[in-house]
């Protein structure tokens, strides 16, 4: 915070209050500090990049906002409101979707089973309604991946674009309205990486706000409004993406560097 | 060898193999389920041929079915606890406690302390209820411990295998509980407990329709949101053949008839005069069979169409996936140990009705039995994987070993040693054809 106030690169925030924050996080496994005092927010329409190289503790940092797990302590607040955040139900009834890096399939069932797992479609008496499940995601995909066919087949049998293309329409099916991608294209091709570019514009559009993870700036540095670096489990800081050029960000990731620190010789060091 | 060079494929082979593979698609059948069909077959061609046509008979075939259910009603249990990728070693235990209790519920409880004639018909009412209670509690003590204890269903249900057999020990002080209730022995079959022949057309016919509906219906769900259906003479095989099979079963357990001693008895307690032959009265169904296909049924729905069965699968196949997917992975687990309770129930007065007895070592081994039954139909250690008409054909398989070796009068210990391997090959052949994307 008081970082954000000594560097003119670093990012205002926008007006009103922020569709969510995270608030002084601290996560820790036994002795390894994943994320120390880490404060990131988010508004509607807004993507905000979170980068930082492989075990920075971007996954660890968005798992509190998913319920996947709880921090040992900050505050969690949706438009403006603490609220608990306990397990994943209270995340996604708050309208906080997530596609998990490890996209969390359960490998033996298929498609529709997975885009609605946990929250199956039932008729009158409860009992599972997979046609109608089955039509909706097929619904789905028609918009995210046309050239989907294996409804029937269990997830386990699809290649990595397809899987991850399931995992995606579980998250943009509910109607999210906060939308976390952690590394959502690590396992596609230049096409489908282009469809899902295609579908996080779509998706702002539509006011919602998308929290996009990777351990390269190149994959989020055109997407994102703001960008958030992390490093060895501690923020170095949130810029505005058109104040900063991509060599900038580069030593936030790497050196924890701040864009106006950056000198030549770090410079040289990066492309070194 | 020489014999596969001397016979090489006949052109007219290759087609004809490759249209009957399309038809086969197109009948869209589990495969595996067909494979295992197919393997009961063979088992059951060898015993009659070796044994000279003793096998195939309505009394053998009948006694199988009565002899595989309470295995079966186990196994469908089983499944879903392997599914979620536990083990319950308690089962056979489990069976023991509960069938002494409900025993002792009307041999002793209800005629000395609250005075009433162990004759009441509607004892077996209250024994049943009480069995299935106290199993639901036994498996849902197990189940919490397993599930918020943290400790593994290896031993928690380890420690049960012990548990519950030594209460019976200490209770039961080496007695045997006997006779039963009289409606209550019709839980375990004989010539009494069984449908005979109107009755058992009948629930044939109602399953043909049933066979039937859910064709027809499963047709029109898919037609409603325009999704691809079978082929109409695809749909007509399915139902013709399972309502053929059906009717083929209710008409050989109809074709059992009662031991003449006991049709004489009969007739002599009716008034009937018998015909020269002795009088025919056909067993039917056998009612242990009946709950053993109630259950089957429900397991299957409960396996499939419901949500809690979606989890079980979901949480053997990834349970962080279950976990993220905002399934109370806990009490999933949990609820998986109280049905396998209610079931051991279910089981144990099948068992303790056809002994017309409770007796200490009653259950002893079935663990092994019940585990089996479930592996070799098709449920998978490594979880997710395994189905409920799978586990209830395992558990013919097993039956169908055993009692054919006895036809064969192969001794106790060898026919141990060829279940194990068939087990063992069973599992090893499956997972072979697993590996090659089957
Ligand atoms: N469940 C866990 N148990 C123990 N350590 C963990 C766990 N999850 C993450 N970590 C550790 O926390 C740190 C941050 O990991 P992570 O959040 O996955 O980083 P990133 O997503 O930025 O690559 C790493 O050191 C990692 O080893
Ligand atoms: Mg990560």
């Amino acid at each position: 915070m008081t970082i954000e106030m000594q560097v003119p690169a670093l990012a205002p925030t926008p007006a009103g209050p922020p569709l969510a924050e995270l608030r002084n996080i601290y996560v820790a496994f036994g002795g390894v500090h994943a994320v120390e005092d880490v404060t990131v927010d988010l508004h509607a329409g807004e993507v905000v990049g979170l980068v930082g190289g492989n075990g920075a503790g971007k996954s660890t940092l968005i798992r509190v906002l998913s319920g996947a797990h709880t921090a040992d302590s900050g505050e969690v607040l949706i438009n403006g409101q603490r609220v608990e955040i306990r397990n994943p139900r209270d995340a996604k009834a708050l309208g906080i979707e997530t596609i998990y890096q490890t996209l969390a399939l359960a490998d033996n069932i298929d498609a529709a089973g997975n885009v609605f797992l946990g929250r199956e479609l039932q008729s009158r008496l409860g009992s599972l309604d997979d046609a109608a499940m089955e039509s909706a995601t097929r619904n789905v995909m028609g918009r995210l991946n046309p050239r989907f066919r294996n409804f029937k087949t269990p997830v386990k049998s699809l290649s990595g674009g397809q899987r991850q293309s399931v995992a995606i329409a579980r998250a943009v099916h509910f109607n999210a309205k906060i939308l976390i991608m952690d590394e959502p294209t690590a396992a596609l091709g230049p096409a489908e990486t282009a469809q899902v570019r295609e579908l996080v514009m779509q998706l702002k559009a539509e006011g919602i706000g998308i929290f996009l993870i990777s351990h390269d700036i190149h994959d989020v540095y055109d997407l994102s409004d703001r960008i958030s670096v992390m490093l060895q489990g501690k923020l170095v800081g949130t810029v505005r993406k058109e104040r900063v050029t991509k060599d900038e960000v580069l030593a936030m990731i790497i050196m924890g560097k701040q864009p106006g620190d950056v000198t030549q010789s770090d410079l040289e060091e990066l492309h070194g | 060898m020489s014999e596969a060079q001397t016979a090489p494929p006949t052109t007219s082979g290759q087609p004809t193999g490759r249209s009957w593979r399309t038809a086969l698609r197109a009948l869209e059948l589990d495969t595996r389920l067909l494979g295992m069909i197919g393997a009961l077959a063979v088992i059951w061609l060898f015993f009659n041929f070796v044994s000279g046509g003793n096998f195939l008979t309505p009394r053998n075939l009948w006694n199988l079915s009565v002899q595989s259910s309470s295995i079966a009603i186990m196994a469908t249990g089983m499944v879903l606890i392997i599914v979620s990728r536990n083990i319950d070693l308690s089962v056979g235990s489990m069976l023991g406690l509960l069938g002494y209790t409900m025993a002792m519920v009307q041999v002793n409880w209800l005629p000395n302390v609250l005075g009433v004639s162990y004759h009441e018909p509607y004892i077996w009412v209250v024994a049943l209820l009480v069995g299935l209670v106290m199993g639901a509690v036994i498996g849902g003590i197990t189940g919490f411990i397993v599930s918020y204890g943290g400790v593994p269903s290896f031993i928690v249900t380890l420690g049960g295998l012990l548990v519950w057999r030594g209460l019976i020990f200490r209770y039961a002080q080496g007695q045997t509980l006997a006779p039963l209730n009289e409606t209550f022995q019709l839980f375990g079959g004989g010539p009494k407990g069984a449908l005979g022949d109107v009755a058992s057309w009948v629930l044939g016919l109602l399953a043909c329709a049933g066979i039937v509906y859910t064709l027809w219906s499963g047709r029109r769900r898919k037609r409603r949101y325009g999704f691809p259906v079978r082929a109409m003479w695809a749909e007509v095989v399915v139902g013709v053949v399972g309502c053929v099979v059906v009717l083929v079963a209710v008409w050989v357990a109809n074709s059992y008839s009662w031991p003449e001693a006991l049709a004489t008895q009969y007739a002599v307690e009716h008034g009937i005069t018998e015909p020269p032959g002795g009088l025919i009265i056909p067993t039917g169904i056998a009612i242990p069979v009946v709950v053993m296909l109630g259950v089957g049924l429900v397991m299957t729905y409960i396996a499939t169409r419901r949500r809690f069965g979606r989890y079980v699968y979901a949480i053997g196949g990834n349970p962080d996936a279950a976990e993220l997917g905002g399934i109370n992975v806990r009490r999933t687990i949990m609820l998986t140990f109280v049905l396998m309770g209610i079931l051991a129930a279910v089981s144990a007065a099948v068992q303790t009705a056809r002994l017309n007895a409770a007796v200490t070592n009653l259950g002893v081994q079935n663990e092994l039995d019940v585990i089996s039954a479930a592996v070799i139909g098709g449920t998978s250690f490594a979880g997710g994987i395994g189905t409920i008409p799978g586990a209830i054909l395992g558990a013919f398989v097993m039956q169908s070993l055993r009692s054919g070796m006895l036809l064969l009068n192969v001794d106790s210990p060898t026919q141990d040693i060829v279940v194990g391997m068939v087990l063992v090959a069973a599992v090893g052949f499956d997972s072979y054809v697993r590996r090659r994307g089957g």
